[in-house]
């Protein structure tokens, strides 16, 4: 694992901003040679927005949140999330950072399979250390929020996909955390589900301290941004609240 | 965490149950062939615990153990005696004889001749009859295991056998260590011993010896040793000498050794396998909780506590199965009298903690390796 850091990187971080990326760049060995994934981005997130980053297949937006949350370390670059430098931090403070700050809501949704939706959902509640029944009373509170309080009992494989991504949300969110990231969150779902889950997303995820990312390349979805980026080939060349003309 | 590790374990019932059975296959194998082995060849020195007052065994240089002896001249017994410490000594015969049943079998049997003053030499506990009886004319004491395979299912108390052509009576029944090949033995008095056996010069086996210090029955034997020029054991070195001779001179460490072996290499073969597979289905959840924010000393933990229960249901489950097996067979005169020393289920516990280290290891390495950015794949 790399962990070479740039400390001269571009320009200072915007002190509001949520995530702020500064000459970020990714490379990845590729048999004989290395390929670069991204090249020096230069990104502030800001909160109070549902921000999306879209771009082709293969453009790097998957690496790029990676970096962003904590889970893959940057070549080159600096990653600031609500103002820590995050790759600075040791590897169990790394890890301390995202159990407290960080919520994930992955394309499948790696759910215990032998423990109830009540109690995935609970799951970074109790790997902070809080008592497991508190944890999964709070969780069912997160589960009816998302309307599926009924199903706080059943096992993953007793649910549909989209009850299942809920329970993914319900998990990514029962913590609080200031950063949500989601990778193609709708894209398992059909259209009318996949928007009520950016609805949800939308209320509880978006806050005046908190930042909501997603990445996604599903244009049904599209109009419910408040702030679009696209990323090509390892850059960003679009930024604004639609899309830009010919995608 | 710990509780959610332990519910993705048993939540995958056919893992857990393959995971426990392998665990405690392995537990019984090794346990039960174990005690099976330790038990057995400590027959071989079943001649000596059932002879538990004597202190000090006296015999020719060459004898080895309470079966094989050569006799000596019966002065030795009067140069033991002469012995500064030896508060009693008597003589002791060991004989194979023939035995011809009422019913015209034919068995092999050992003589055992026992001091006609004192009845040094024959167990301790009767199991019918008492100790007195050797006093009427042709008189023997068989043992248990005699009984079971001579007279089964019916009481040798007044049969006649035909003991190398001399009459002998069956008027008690001996509670005793079985031999290690199960022989049956008949006791009865020095002198009608020597009736019984057919004559050489010397037919004095052993002298059996009380010290008047038991305390110090080793220098005691080295001074007889000494003085009388023949060899002269303590109750536990000779009892040694007779398992040794069992592991010495038979196939039986090997042949057991093979089979613990074999269940130490398929305990290894059915977890490790399990376990590996139950990671490899389970590494996109241990993925997540890594990028959620379980740190891997947790995930080692967890992966711990996992095999931990592994080990504890198996491993008890191992344990009381070989309990039961040697329960169920204690009627059996070939088990009689068998325990389980407790240094076996510590031993199997070693191997089952050394299988699951081992393949809790191997498994867990996966788990580490994998990146949390693997999650978004
Ligand atoms: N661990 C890795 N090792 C080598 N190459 C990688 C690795 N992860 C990503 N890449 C490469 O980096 C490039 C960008 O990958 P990334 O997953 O970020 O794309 P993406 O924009 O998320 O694509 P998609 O829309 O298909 O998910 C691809 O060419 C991919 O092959
Ligand atoms: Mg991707």
């Amino acid at each position: 694992m790399g962990k070479s850091m740039d400390t001269t990187a571009i320009g200072g971080c915007n002190p509001e901003a949520a995530i702020c990326t500064r000459g970020v760049t990714r490379d990845f060995e590729a048999g004989q040679q290395t390929i670069t994934v991204l090249h020096g981005i230069d990104l502030d997130v800001r909160a109070g927005e549902l921000t999306f980053l879209v771009g082709e297949s293969g453009s790097g937006k998957t690496t790029l949140i990676s970096i962003m949350c904590g889970i893959l370390w940057p070549t080159l670059g600096e990653v600031k999330v609500f103002g820590t430098d995050i790759y600075d931090l040791g590897d169990t403070d790394l890890v301390e950072f995202r159990l407290q700050n960080i919520g994930f809501i992955f394309q499948q949704y790696n759910l215990i399979p032998s423990i109830d939706a009540a109690n995935n959902a609970a799951v970074p509640l109790i790997a902070q250390g809080m008592d497991r029944l508190e944890a999964r009373e709070k969780a069912v509170g997160m589960l009816e929020k998302l309307n599926i309080g009924d199903q706080a009992g059943k096992l993953p494989s007793q649910l549909s996909g989209g009850q299942q991504q809920r329970v993914a949300i319900a998990r990514a969110l029962v913590h609080e955390p200031r950063l949500v990231v989601c990778d193609e969150p709708t894209a398992a779902l059909d259209a009318s589900s996949g928007r009520r889950v950016m609805d949800l997303l939308r209320d509880v995820a978006v806050a005046e301290d908190r930042a909501c990312i997603i990445v996604t390349h599903d244009n049904r979805i599209f109009d419910l941004a408040d702030r679009i980026l696209v990323l090509e080939d390892g850059r960003i060349t679009h930024d604004g609240k639609d899309m830009p003309e010919g995608h | 965490m710990l509780w959610i590790a332990i519910r993705m374990l048993t939540g995958d019932a056919q893992k857990f149950y393959g995971l426990v059975f392998g665990i405690a296959f392995s537990t019984l194998l090794i346990t039960q062939q174990l005690t099976i082995f330790v038990n057995l060849i400590e027959r071989g020195a079943s001649g000596v615990y059932n002879v538990s007052s004597a202190d000090i065994w006296v015999m020719d240089p060459v004898s080895r153990t309470t079966d094989v002896a050569y006799a000596m001249p019966s002065t030795a017994l009067d140069k033991v005696r002469s012995v500064p410490g030896v508060e009693w000594a008597v003589p002791h015969i060991r004989a194979q004889a023939s035995v011809r049943t009422k019913d015209g079998d034919l068995e092999g049997v050992a003589v055992i001749g026992v001091d006609d003053a004192t009845l040094i030499g024959l167990p301790k506990r009767m199991l019918e009859g008492s100790t007195d009886v050797l006093s009427q004319p042709d008189s023997v004491i068989i043992d248990d295991v005699g009984t079971t395979r001579m007279f089964p299912g019916q009481s040798p108390i007044g049969e006649r056998l035909e003991l190398n052509d001399q009459r002998a009576v069956i008027r008690g029944i001996a509670d005793a260590i079985p031999s290690f090949t199960s022989t049956v033995v008949l006791y009865t008095k020095y002198s009608q011993a020597l009736n019984y056996v057919p004559g050489t010069r010397n037919r004095l086996s052993f002298v059996l010896v009380g010290a008047e210090n038991p305390l110090e029955a080793k220098a005691l034997s080295e001074r007889i040793e000494r003085e009388t020029g023949l060899k002269a054991q303590t109750r536990d070195e000779f009892a040694q000498d007779g398992v040794q001779f069992i592991i010495e001179n038979t196939g039986i460490p090997l042949n057991f050794g093979i089979t613990v072996m074999l269940g130490f290499i398929v305990g290894v073969a059915i977890v490790g396998l399990t376990f590996s597979l139950f990671i490899r289905d389970n590494i996109k959840q241990f993925g997540a909780l890594k990028a959620i924010g379980v740190t891997n000393s947790k995930i080692r933990r967890m992966v711990a506590v996992q095999a931990g229960l592994v080990g504890l249901t198996g491993y008890g489950l191992g344990v009381l199965g070989t309990v039961f097996f040697i329960w169920g067979f204690s009627g059996d005169p070939t088990f009689k009298g068998f325990y389980i020393p407790w240094q076996i289920p510590l031993i199997s516990a070693l191997a089952v903690a050394v299988i699951l280290a081992l393949t809790g290891w191997l498994a867990l390495r996966n788990v580490l390796k994998t990146e949390p950015a693997s999650v978004f794949r």
